[in-house]
C-alpha cells in the first residue's frame, strides 16, 4: 500500500484532495500544549541540577527539593526533614527519591498522556486532522504499555503530597523553632492544596476509590469517596496545569527570598 | 436575516468525485441540512444525504462540516460568518456509496462482536432489581443515538485503515463498559476487551468525547475505567495478589 492510500485516502473513502478540511486554528492547542510542557521541563530541570537557594528563611523549603535527602543539604541547615543519605553530587538531585517519581506519575497520567500524544507525538494533533505516522500500534507494545503502571506512581504521589504538606505546616516554624506566618507560608500551603487536588482528582484514584466497584449500594462509603473523586476528575485537566503553574511561582518565590532579591513579607512573627 | 452563503458540498462515489461549489439562501434559525435539503429542491435532486428526525435523536445525518465531524441537523448556520465557505463531506472513516452517504456497516459488525447482557441464570426477566447507583453509570452510556462520529473521527481507524479488524472503536468499547459496569451482567468482558476489540490501541487522546453530540464523556466514563480494569487484570501484582489470596480462602 502506498503512503497516498493510508488513512483518510484507503479505497473505498470518499477521494477529497486535503488531507483535512478543518478551517479553524486546529495547531493551536498542541502548539501552546508544547510550548507549555517545554516551558516546565526546562525550569524544573534547571532548578533540579542548580543545587542552591533552595531553603528560604530557615523554613521554606522549595517542592523541587523535597524531600532533602542528599549530604549537599547541609548547606541550608534544616532543610533536611528526612535524613541525609544520597551522594552529594552534581548529577543527582538532592530530592532524588521523589522527582522521578513525581515525573513519572505525571507522564503515565491519563490527561498529560493526552496532551503529548496530541502536541508532540502528533497522534493526532487534532480531531479529524490526519497523523503522520504510517503505522499505529497505541498502548499495546513496549514502552506505551508501561503506561498501564500508572497507579503506582500515583500510589507514591499520594506520598509525595504528604511530604508537601508536612513541609508546608513545618514551614510556620524556623529552624530556631519561632512560629511565623509570612506570604511564603500561604504560597507553600496553597502548592500543597493544588498538589492534592491533582493527585485526587486521578483517573487512578477514581478507580481505586470505587471506579472498580460493580455494586455501589454494597459498598456506600467507597461510594461517596468515588462520587467526590469523581467531581474532582471533571477538572483533572485544570489542576494538571494549575500545578505546573504552582510549583513554578513556589519554587520562584523560595528562590527569590533565599537569593534576597525579595524579602518575605511577614504577617506574623 | 436571510442572504446567500456559499457551500462546497463533495459530490461522487466510490469511484471518485470533488467538491462543487453552490450558491444557497439561508435564512435565520436555519441549519446545515436545512440548507442541503433547499440545495436538493433547487438545484440538486440527485443529490444523496442519510437524514431522519432533524432533532439530533436518530443519528443518520453524520457528515463533516469544515473538516469536523458533526450532526448536519445540530449545526447552526449562525455559527458561521456570512461570507464564510461552508464545505461538507461524507464521513472520511467509512466507504462512500454516494455523495454525502457513507457505508457504516463496519459499525454493525463491531456491534455483533459485542456479547448480549448475560443476567445471572437464576433470575427470571421480570425478576431483575438494581439501585439507581448501581446502573447510573451505564446509563449515561445508553443515551447514545449510534451516528457513528465517535467511530469516524478515532484517529486509530481513520487513519488507519488496517486496524478496523482488531479495533471495535469507541462506541462498542463504552458498549463493553456499559455491560461491564450492568449490576447484572455477569459475564466476564475484561480480557475480551483488550485481546478481542483492541482496548490498547486507544490513546486516550478525546476525540471521540469531542465530537460527541449527546455530551457523553466516553473518554473518562468509559474508556479510562475499561483500561483500569485491565490494569487490574494484567499489570497490577497487588491486585492479583489480593484475588489469589481471597480465591484460596473462598
Amino acid at each position: 500500500m502506498t503512503t497516498t492510500a493510508r488513512g483518510v485516502d484507503a479505497p473505498g473513502r470518499a477521494r477529497i484532495g486535503a488531507r483535512t478540511l478543518r478551517s479553524d486554528r486546529w495547531w493551536l492547542p498542541p502548539v501552546a500544549t508544547t510550548a507549555g510542557l517545554l516551558v516546565f521541563v526546562v525550569y524544573a530541570t534547571w532548578r533540579a541540577f542548580e543545587q542552591k537557594y533552595f531553603f528560604a528563611d530557615g523554613r521554606y523549603l522549595t517542592p523541587f527539593y523535597s524531600p532533602c535527602v542528599s549530604h549537599g543539604c547541609a548547606s541550608a541547615p534544616g532543610s533536611s526533614h528526612f535524613g541525609m543519605f544520597l551522594p552529594d553530587n552534581r548529577l543527582i538531585p538532592y530530592a532524588a527519591v521523589s522527582l522521578p517519581f513525581l515525573l513519572l506519575f505525571r507522564l503515565t497520567c491519563y490527561y498529560y498522556r493526552r496532551a503529548y500524544y496530541r502536541s508532540i507525538v502528533l497522534a493526532p494533533a487534532a480531531c479529524a486532522v490526519p497523523e503522520p505516522h504510517g503505522r499505529y500500534t497505541g498502548e499495546t507494545r513496549f514502552p506505551l504499555i508501561m503506561q498501564n503502571v500508572h497507579r503506582y506512581f500515583f500510589y507514591v504521589g499520594v506520598l509525595v503530597s504528604l511530604v508537601n504538606t508536612y513541609d508546608a505546616v513545618r514551614a510556620f516554624w524556623d529552624t530556631g523553632g519561632r512560629f511565623g506566618l509570612g506570604i511564603g507560608n500561604l504560597v507553600l500551603l496553597a502548592n500543597a492544596g493544588l498538589l492534592w487536588c491533582y493527585t485526587l482528582s486521578c483517573h487512578s484514584c477514581r478507580h481505586v476509590m470505587g471506579g472498580r466497584l460493580k455494586h455501589f449500594s454494597k459498598h456506600p462509603v467507597r461510594y461517596w469517596a468515588w462520587t467526590r473523586v469523581s467531581a474532582l476528575n471533571t477538572r483533572h485537566m485544570l489542576f494538571a496545569w494549575v500545578t505546573l503553574g504552582s510549583l513554578i511561582v513556589t519554587d520562584l518565590y523560595v528562590m527569590l527570598v533565599a537569593r534576597g532579591t525579595i524579602t518575605d513579607l511577614r504577617l506574623i512573627g | 436575516m436571510s442572504y446567500e452563503g456559499t457551500f462546497r458540498v463533495w459530490r461522487g462515489d466510490a469511484e471518485g468525485g470533488d467538491l462543487e461549489d453552490y450558491r444557497v439562501e439561508v435564512h435565520d434559525g436555519e441549519v446545515v441540512l436545512d440548507i442541503l435539503h433547499r440545495l436538493q429542491a433547487t438545484q440538486t435532486p440527485d443529490l444523496a444525504v442519510r437524514w431522519n428526525c432533524k432533532a439530533g435523536k436518530c443519528g443518520s445525518c453524520s457528515a463533516e462540516i469544515n473538516g469536523k465531524p458533526r450532526l448536519m441537523c445540530m449545526t447552526r448556520m449562525s455559527v458561521f460568518e456570512p461570507d464564510e465557505v461552508v464545505t461538507v463531506t461524507p464521513m472520511r472513516t467509512f466507504p462512500v456509496i454516494r455523495d454525502l452517504v457513507t457505508d457504516v456497516s463496519f459499525n454493525y459488525a463491531k456491534a455483533r462482536e459485542v456479547p448480549s447482557f448475560t443476567p445471572p441464570p437464576d433470575l427470571a426477566p421480570g425478576e431483575y432489581r438494581m439501585a439507581q447507583e448501581d446502573v447510573s453509570r451505564s446509563q449515561e452510556f445508553r443515551k447514545c443515538i449510534e451516528c457513528f462520529l465517535c467511530q469516524n473521527t478515532c484517529h486509530v481507524v481513520r487513519d488507519h485503515e488496517e486496524n478496523k479488524q482488531a479495533y471495535a472503536g469507541p462506541r462498542y468499547l463504552m458498549r463493553i463498559a456499559e455491560l461491564e459496569m450492568h449490576p447484572l451482567d455477569v459475564a466476564d468482558r475484561v480480557p475480551a476487551a483488550q485481546d478481542e476489540h483492541g482496548l490498547g490501541l486507544c490513546n486516550i487522546t478525546k476525540c471521540c468525547t469531542d465530537v460527541c453530540p449527546e455530551g457523553i464523556k466516553i473518554t473518562d466514563n468509559a474508556l479510562i475505567p475499561m483500561k483500569e480494569r485491565v490494569a487490574d487484570r494484567r499489570y497490577d501484582p497487588l491486585v492479583w495478589l489480593g484475588r489469589t489470596i481471597s480465591r484460596r480462602r473462598a
